[in-house]
């Protein structure tokens, strides 16, 4: 085990390496030149070659690259070209919204997930299956801005149930996290009916049923704990998914989210915010599948001997 | 000659008149008290003086900060701030300035000569990596310092703890206005020391407001400076809301949760706002000091020959493009605005003649028309004046391909001698950085900006207008500031009559969307100089 864990974590530093370098490339070859932003619009072609040399522009590229990565290793982002502060401290700033949505966005989308795919899968080919499965897929197919802004007109514009904007309380996050929930769950209702229809079919089930055990308990303790390594591996997709960000969401409901953070600096070409969000957030969607893939043998001692 | 600073200033008449012009409600009378909300959907950038450049922090910066001079809150006319008084020289080449006493910074220092000299010095700067330095040309000693060979600016002095005496290397009309910018801001050296690369999250100025706590991506709460030198600001503070999308904000406001909502209001919005109830006291719409165009890069065939240029100028149909902005713009018919001082009002510009730009083009030896390409912005709406404007063109038989970029794309490719084209400056169109003529030109018509990630997409570069722009702006003295915006008057006529390097679009309005308690004239909400004047605003009783 300890030998595998290395293994994945050594894999693990090797994707993030080459998505560093990838991202550096891409954004090297931008079509917009940092220097001349930074240097305003009345600059002349001295106080831009100034700027260039000033953020190390004019090295040779490889050289820009190993200066990165060094300071990658100590731990250091390199400043913004437009908010002229530590990238590590901006993203750090947008962590605590980003991990609220993001629990609060997969509770709500497991939870949902969950009750109706259950449903559908005990009351498989009735009415109430087709309607959860139509649903489901209205659900997952629904751009986010739509459903966003409608819940936003109706819950609080309208109703005022709930802050239009912002993050601190828990009235805040019930919105954005709905909007994520609802859209998320169609795919875990379906996970979940179709893990449960294999299992409710085999003899084991039949024979809990016959020695007299309640359907509740039959579906709780015998049939769902099959469903739950495909929604496990679902949850470390969702994971890094929501930490890399959920542009859509957080600017609909002003949530301080790092989506927020990366969405604006692609607008303005703010090369080393890009650069820094794109690592996190592999970072966070590396370690989301290898704690999935670590939880795997705990919930599932079929998989421990391998 | 000494000069008092009432005859030294640049008021454009018509501003002030409008504003006397504007009866005051007695509910309306300004008031202190009231802390108000602002919302924002970009992040702020850093609210170094140095630095900030854009429309959020422009107003923010303005109200921290102090700097030598300042406008009358509404208007373009110059007004006395941490100088109390000031002597320009015969020759108009020295400005000697009197600071006042009462000034000091928000850490309890007093201001002294010695800190305007290393403001501007550090605005200069390379190593601050500020958009700024070029403003400060004139003074004696600004090339050096630019160019990272001196320490200091020769020009700029501090005989004693009262006096700052600045020394031109050529008259400048226009040196008041410079430092009324913010970059001329005065900062405390040991604070901005103290705060590293990082002063411009830890401002330290002595404006009217001081900056008490900042949550990036979240928000900013600033509280007004009890021991500011001058008698304002009305309202206790604000607090700034960032991350709001435009519509929300909106939204919000109508519910009276947000005060301002900075970046106005969306297409989608408008017009149901525009029609309300409620509109006349919550839509703020009033003319700024900007002008929408088209750039023709004039270095590019066929755009060399300006039988062509004046083709374009007569097949963009302006009034229609205005329209797809819900009529939130005038149609443009010359490179100023016409607040501006020079701008000619007799000047009708090119006619929409479609059948007249035909005959241009086949003059120019174009009768099958030709390909080109046209830059814009991917924001909305400018994609839709995008293709407004190649409907235009392709009904003189220009096929034109729209290139729909982010903002620094836009600026690269009309930055780009070889790739420039036409570029619609729709979403950065050109706005004065102070009210005079000539901030028209350098940047964006002159030789100077015509570099490779300039701003001049024209790639304009006239020695016979250059000279006149030269000598336009060495008449500085106040006696001749009539004459010398007759001089730019003209050269913007001749520039359009005769080269035709732009096609001048509209001149758009801002528009603010306040709520129904902010009170005052609207001119403080859009002020020529500070976008938004936290120093003035008011909240209602």
């Amino acid at each position: 085990m300890p030998l595998i864990l290395a293994r994945r974590l050594a894999q693990a530093a090797g994707i993030l390496l080459g998505v560093a370098l990838v991202t550096f490339l891409l954004l090297h070859y931008l079509p917009a030149d940092p220097a001349a932003l930074v240097a305003g619009r009345s600059a002349n072609a001295q106080m831009i070659a100034n700027v260039r040399h000033q953020l190390g522009l004019d090295l040779p590229l490889p050289l820009q690259f190993w200066r990165y990565l060094t300071g990658l290793a100590q731990g250091n982002l390199g400043r913004s070209y437009i908010q002229r502060s530590e990238v590590a401290a901006l993203i750090v700033a947008r962590i605590p919204a980003t991990l609220v949505l993001m629990a609060a966005g997969i509770l709500v989308e497991v939870a949902l997930g969950l009750v109706f795919g259950i449903l559908a899968a005990v009351q498989r080919n009735s009415f109430a299956d087709r309607l959860v499965m139509t649903l489901a897929f209205v659900g997952v197919s629904s751009p986010q801005f739509v459903v966003a802004l409608l819940l936003l007109y109706v819950f609080a514009a309208t109703l005022g149930w709930f802050p239009m904007s912002g993050f601190g309380t828990l009235r805040h996050v019930v919105l954005p996290a709905l909007t994520l929930g609802l859209l998320g769950a169609g795919w875990y209702a379906r996970m979940v009916r179709s893990a449960m229809i294999d299992v409710l079919n085999q003899d084991y089930v039949r024979t809990a049923r016959a020695k007299g055990l309640s359907w509740r308990r039959v579906v709780l303790r015998h049939a769902l704990p099959n469903a739950a390594l495909p929604i496990v591996a679902m949850i470390g997709i969702d994971v890094g998914q929501f930490m890399g960000g959920v542009v859509v969401v957080e600017a609909v409901y002003g949530w301080p989210g790092i989506g927020q953070l990366a969405w604006q600096a692609i607008q303005q070409a703010d090369v080393p915010i890009i650069m820094g969000v794109t690592l996190v957030s592999s970072l966070f969607i590396v370690m989301g599948n290898l704690l999935a893939d670590a939880a795997a043998p705990i919930l599932d001692p079929r998989i421990r001997g391998r | 000659m000494r000069t008092s600073w009432l005859k030294a200033t640049t008021a454009v008449m018509a501003l002030g008149a409008g504003l006397a012009a504007t009866p005051l409600r007695a509910e309306d009378m300004p008031t202190q008290g009231g802390t108000i909300v602002v919302t924002y959907k970009d992040d702020m950038a850093t609210l170094d003086p140095a630095i900030g450049y854009d429309w959020q922090n422009w107003s923010m910066i303005n109200g921290l900060f102090s700097r030598l001079v300042d406008y009358k809150f509404g208007t373009t006319e110059i007004v006395p701030s941490l100088a109390k008084s000031w002597s320009i020289s015969p020759n108009g080449l020295v400005y000697t300035f009197t600071l006042d006493p009462k000034a000091t910074f928000t850490n309890g220092r007093n201001v002294t000569a010695a800190d305007v000299k290393y403001s501007i010095e550090r605005s200069v700067n390379p190593k601050t990596q500020g958009p700024a330095g070029g403003f400060f040309h004139s003074i004696v000693g600004q090339d050096r310092m630019a160019d990272g060979s001196a320490a200091t600016i020769a020009g700029i002095e501090a005989p004693d703890e009262a006096t700052v005496k600045f020394t031109l290397a050529q008259p400048d009309a226009t040196f008041l206005n410079v430092l009324a910018l913010n970059f001329a801001s005065a900062v405390p050296k040991e604070a901005v020391e103290a705060a590293g690369a990082d002063f411009g999250k830890h401002p330290v100025g002595s404006g009217a407001f001081r900056l008490d706590e900042w949550v990036p991506g979240q928000h900013l709460v600033f509280s007004r400076n009890t021991n500011y030198f001058r008698d304002r600001p009305q309202i206790d503070g604000f607090r700034v809301e960032i991350g709001q999308e435009p519509l929300v904000a909106v939204l919000r406001l109508q519910k009276g949760e947000v005060d301002i909502a900075g970046d106005g209001i969306p297409p989608a919005k408008y017009l149901e706002i525009k029609n309300s109830a409620d509109a006349k006291d919550t839509i703020v719409d009033r003319e700024q000091f900007e002008t929408s165009y088209i750039t023709i890069n004039t270095a590019k065939k066929p755009f060399d020959d300006v039988r062509v240029r004046q083709a374009l100028n007569m097949a963009i149909n302006k009034e229609r493009i205005v329209r797809i902005i819900n009529g939130r713009a005038m149609p443009a018919t010359q490179v100023l605005p016409p607040l501006m001082p020079g701008y000619d009002a007799s000047y009708k510009g090119y006619p929409y003649d479609v059948a007249k730009a035909k005959q241009l083009l086949a003059d120019a030896g174009l009768k099958d028309g030709f390909s080109t390409t046209l830059y814009a912005m991917n924001t909305d709406p400018n994609p839709r004046i995008a293709q407004a404007i190649q409907q235009d063109l392709a009904a003189v038989g220009i096929k034109a391909e729209i290139k729909a970029l982010a903002q620094p794309e836009v600026i690269a490719a009309g930055g780009n001698k070889d790739q420039s084209a036409l570029t619609w400056s729709g979403g950065m169109g050109w706005i004065a950085d102070f009210p005079d003529p000539s901030d028209f030109y350098g940047p964006i018509l002159g030789c100077g900006g015509a570099i490779t990630g300039g701003w001049n997409w024209s790639w304009f570069c006239d020695k016979g207008f250059e000279d006149r722009a030269t000598k336009a702006d060495a008449m500085s003295k106040p006696e001749d500031k009539d004459a010398r915006y007759g001089v730019w008057k003209a050269i913007f006529t001749d520039i359009q009559a005769q080269q035709a390097p732009w096609v001048p679009v509209f001149n758009e309005r801002r528009v603010v969307a306040r709520s129904k308690r902010m009170g005052g004239p609207d001119q403080i909400y859009i002020d020529p100089t500070r976008v938004i004047d936290y120093e003035a605003i008011y909240v209602k009783k």
